[in-house]
C-alpha cells in the first residue's frame, strides 16, 4: 500500500514511499508525478495537469491554469464599452459570435435598450449556428482524442462551409465582432439566408453520417462508456453548465429557462443524459447540433424584417459613414461616442447566455459614463474544469483523455 | 417554493442585518460578512438556489470604506431564477476578508482562488488558497485598482531561467503607456515604441 505523499510541485518528479509494515511486501511502490501539457495535443490549448499517479491510476489531478490568461477583466476597465466587443471575441475562440452577443445583450440590459425582432433573430441565427460549429470542433477533437481520425476530417469540412458563410456575413471567419450593443455590425448580405438554409439542408445527413461514425462504434463506446461519471448533484455543486451539466441528466438550458433574444418564439427540445459519463456528453452535443439546425430552420422562416439595430441606440452606435462626412451634428456624436464612448447609466447587471461551451456570464458593475467600473466575465470553461480533480481521481491516464475531449473546454476563456 | 421576491422579505426576517441592494435586473441583497455563509446555506437549503454561477470581488478603489465587495450569484435550477448576494469585506486593505463557501459549493474552490489572485482577498476556511490565473509567487493582485493597466516589472519566479536566460525579470514594456516614438534617437522604423514621459506637462515642470 502507498502512502499519500506531498504533492511535489516540480514535474515528473517520483517520491518513494515506504511499504505498509508488515505486509510482507518485496517492491517498494513509488507514485509518480506526472505534468500533462501544457503542450500537449489533448489538452486542448495550454492547460497543464499536475498528476500523481499509482501505476497508471490517477491518485491526485491538479489543473493548472492561467497561461493564457491576458487580464481580459483588467482591460475591459479601461475601455468604452463599444472598444470591448472583439475581445469577447477572444474568450471562446470557437464561437466568437455567441460570445458577442452575450456581451451585448449584457450591455443591453444595462442601457436599458430593446432590439428589434430583426436584430434577435440575425442573433440566434449567429449563435446557432456558432454552436453548430463549435459543437463540430468539439466532437473532431474528441473523436481525434480517443482515436477516430475520420471524424475529425468530416468536421472540419462541415466547419469551413460555416466560416464562409461567417465571412460573408461579418468579414471575418475567426473574430466577427458581429453583435454590436444595441444592434449589429450590419444587415446580413442578399442572397445569406438562402445559403444558411442551403448548408443546413446539405448539413443534416452529414452530420447522420458523422455521428455514426462514433455513436455505435465499439472503440469509441470502450473509450467513453462509464468513464468520467459526473452526478446530478455534483454537476450542479461544481457549477457545471451547458452540455457537461445536461450530459449529467440535468435539463437546464438559458434558451428555454431564462429565454432571451425571443429564443422563447422557437421550438426545440433540451437533450440530457442519463450516466452523466463521456458517452452522455457526446450524445449530448450530437443532439444538440440537431436541435441547432432545427431552430435555424424555424428562424429562416420567419425571418422578420425591419430594422436592425435599437432606434434609441443613437448614442451607442457611430452614426453612418456619408452622415458623418457631411453633417455636423453626426460628426460630434461620432467623436464623442469614440472619445467618451456611449453614456450608460450606474447600476449593477449580471446576464448569462448559453454559449456552446455552457453559460457564459457577463457582471457590469456601472457608475456611469462610456467605461466599466468592473466587467466580471464568468466563463463556462472555468467553471466545468473545476471538477477534474474531482472526476480524474481513479482513472487511468488514458481515460483522462477521453474526459478533457468529452469536456470541450476552451483555454482563452477560462484562462481570460 | 415562493418566488424571488419572497426570498429577500423572508431573508430580511431572518436576518434584520440583510438589506436590499440596488439592482438593474435580479433580486439582490446586501448581507453583512459574518452572516454571509448563514444567509448562502439559507437560500441554498429553503430556496432552492442550488448553483453558485459566480463569485467575484468589486474593488471600489482606494481609500474607499469599505473597500472590497464579495459579489455571489446564485441560480436555482429548478425555479430558474438568480439572485445576487453581496457583502463587504473586512479586514484591512491590504488583506481583506471574507469567509469561504467551498462547504456549501466545491465550485467555489477555483472562484474563490481567483478572487484572492486578482484581489488578495483571503478567504477563510478555504482547503486550499494558491493564485490559479497569476504564478505562485506573483507578488501583485492585478485587479486592484491601483495595478496599472501596463502591468509592473516583476522578478522572475524560477532562478534557473533567469541564470539562463540572463534577465532577472519579466518586463513590462508598456508601462507609462501611451506610446511615442522617441525622435532623433534611433531610426524610427526600426525602433519599438515607447512610452511617452508622463511627469511632466502644461502644469508640471520637466524634471531635469
Amino acid at each position: 500500500m502507498a502512502t499519500e505523499i506531498a504533492f511535489s510541485d516540480s514535474a515528473a518528479k517520483s517520491a518513494r514511499v515506504r511499504p505498509a509494515p508488515g505486509a510482507g511486501q518485496e517492491f517498494e511502490t513509488e507514485k509518480m508525478s506526472l505534468s500533462m501539457g501544457p503542450s500537449h495535443p489533448s489538452t486542448h490549448g495550454v492547460l497543464r495537469l499536475q498528476m500523481e499517479l499509482d501505476g497508471e491510476i490517477l491518485t491526485k489531478c491538479d489543473p493548472v491554469i492561467g497561461y493564457l490568461h491576458r487580464g481580459d477583466e483588467k482591460i475591459a476597465e479601461n475601455m468604452t464599452y463599444n472598444q470591448f466587443v472583439p475581445y469577447t471575441d477572444r474568450l471562446d475562440y470557437i464561437a466568437p459570435l455567441a460570445n458577442n452577443m452575450a456581451y451585448a445583450i449584457a450591455v443591453e440590459k444595462l442601457a436599458k435598450l430593446e432590439v428589434p425582432a430583426r436584430c434577435q433573430a440575425i442573433r440566434v441565427l449567429t449563435a446557432e449556428l456558432a454552436r453548430v460549429s463549435s459543437h463540430l470542433l468539439g466532437l473532431g477533437a474528441f473523436g481525434i482524442d480517443v482515436g477516430a481520425w475520420t471524424v475529425f476530417m468530416y468536421a472540419f469540412e462541415e466547419r469551413e462551409k460555416l466560416y464562409k458563410l461567417f465571412e460573408e456575413l461579418t468579414g471575418a471567419r475567426f473574430t466577427t465582432s458581429y453583435s454590436r450593443i444595441g444592434g449589429l455590425q450590419r444587415d446580413v448580405p442578399e442572397g445569406w439566408t438562402g445559403r444558411v438554409g442551403a448548408f443546413c439542408d446539405q448539413f443534416l445527413p452529414i452530420l447522420e453520417e458523422t455521428l455514426a461514425l462514433l455513436t455505435r462504434n465499439k472503440i469509441f463506446m470502450d473509450r467513453t462508456v462509464g468513464v468520467g461519471v459526473i452526478s446530478p448533484a455534483d454537476a450542479i455543486a461544481y457549477g457545471l453548465t451547458g452540455p457537461n451539466l445536461r450530459g449529467s441528466g440535468v435539463g437546464l438550458d438559458l434558451r428555454k429557462d431564462k429565454p432571451y433574444s425571443g429564443y422563447e418564439q422557437y421550438r426545440f427540445d433540451v437533450p440530457v443524459g442519463t450516466k452523466g459519463d463521456c458517452y452522455d456528453r457526446y450524445l449530448v452535443r450530437g443532439e444538440e447540433m440537431r436541435q441547432s439546425i432545427r431552430i435555424i430552420r424555424q428562424v429562416l422562416a420567419n425571418f422578420p424584417g425591419g430594422d436592425w439595430y435599437a432606434k434609441d441606440a443613437r448614442k451607442i452606435f457611430a452614426p453612418p459613414k456619408d452622415k458623418i462626412l457631411t453633417s455636423m451634428e453626426e460628426l460630434i456624436q461620432n467623436f464623442m461616442i469614440v472619445t467618451e464612448g456611449p453614456q450608460l447609466p450606474a447600476g449593477e447587471v449580471y446576464f448569462e447566455a448559453e454559449n456552446p461551451k455552457g453559460a457564459l456570464g457577463f457582471y457590469i458593475v456601472s457608475k456611469g459614463g462610456g467605461v466599466p467600473w468592473r466587467l466580471k466575465i464568468r466563463a463556462p470553461s472555468f467553471a466545468n474544469l473545476s471538477i477534474l480533480p474531482k472526476v480524474c481521481v481513479g482513472c487511468l491516464v488514458s481515460d483522462v483523455v477521453a474526459i478533457l475531449g468529452s469536456f470541450d473546454f476552451v483555454m482563452g476563456e477560462c484562462d481570460r | 417554493m415562493s418566488a424571488p421576491a419572497d426570498a429577500t422579505s423572508a431573508l430580511q426576517e431572518r436576518f434584520p442585518q440583510v438589506t436590499e441592494r440596488a439592482s438593474l435586473d435580479h433580486p439582490a441583497v446586501n448581507v453583512p460578512v459574518a452572516e454571509v455563509l448563514a444567509v448562502l446555506k439559507y437560500l441554498r437549503d429553503e430556496f432552492a438556489f442550488d448553483m453558485l454561477v459566480d463569485l467575484t470581488a468589486v474593488d471600489w478603489a482606494e481609500g474607499v470604506l469599505p473597500r472590497f465587495t464579495v459579489v455571489y450569484h446564485l441560480l436555482s435550477t429548478t425555479r430558474h431564477v438568480y439572485i445576487r448576494v453581496a457583502a463587504n469585506c473586512s479586514g484591512d486593505d491590504a488583506a481583506p476578508i471574507a469567509p469561504s463557501v467551498v462547504s456549501l459549493w466545491p465550485g467555489a474552490n477555483w472562484h474563490e482562488r481567483e478572487c484572492f489572485d486578482m484581489f488578495g482577498i483571503k478567504f477563510e476556511g478555504h482547503p486550499d488558497l494558491r493564485r490559479i490565473l497569476m504564478w505562485d509567487g506573483y507578488p501583485y493582485h492585478p485587479l486592484r485598482k491601483e495595478f496599472p493597466l501596463a502591468g509592473i516589472e516583476t522578478v522572475l519566479p524560477d532562478p534557473e531561467i533567469a541564470e539562463e536566460t540572463k534577465t532577472k525579470v519579466i518586463a513590462s514594456p508598456m508601462a507609462g503607456g501611451p506610446f511615442v516614438a522617441t525622435a532623433g534617437e534611433m531610426n524610427l522604423t526600426e525602433a519599438e515604441p515607447r512610452a511617452k514621459d508622463e511627469s511632466w506637462s502644461e502644469q508640471r515642470e520637466k524634471p531635469e
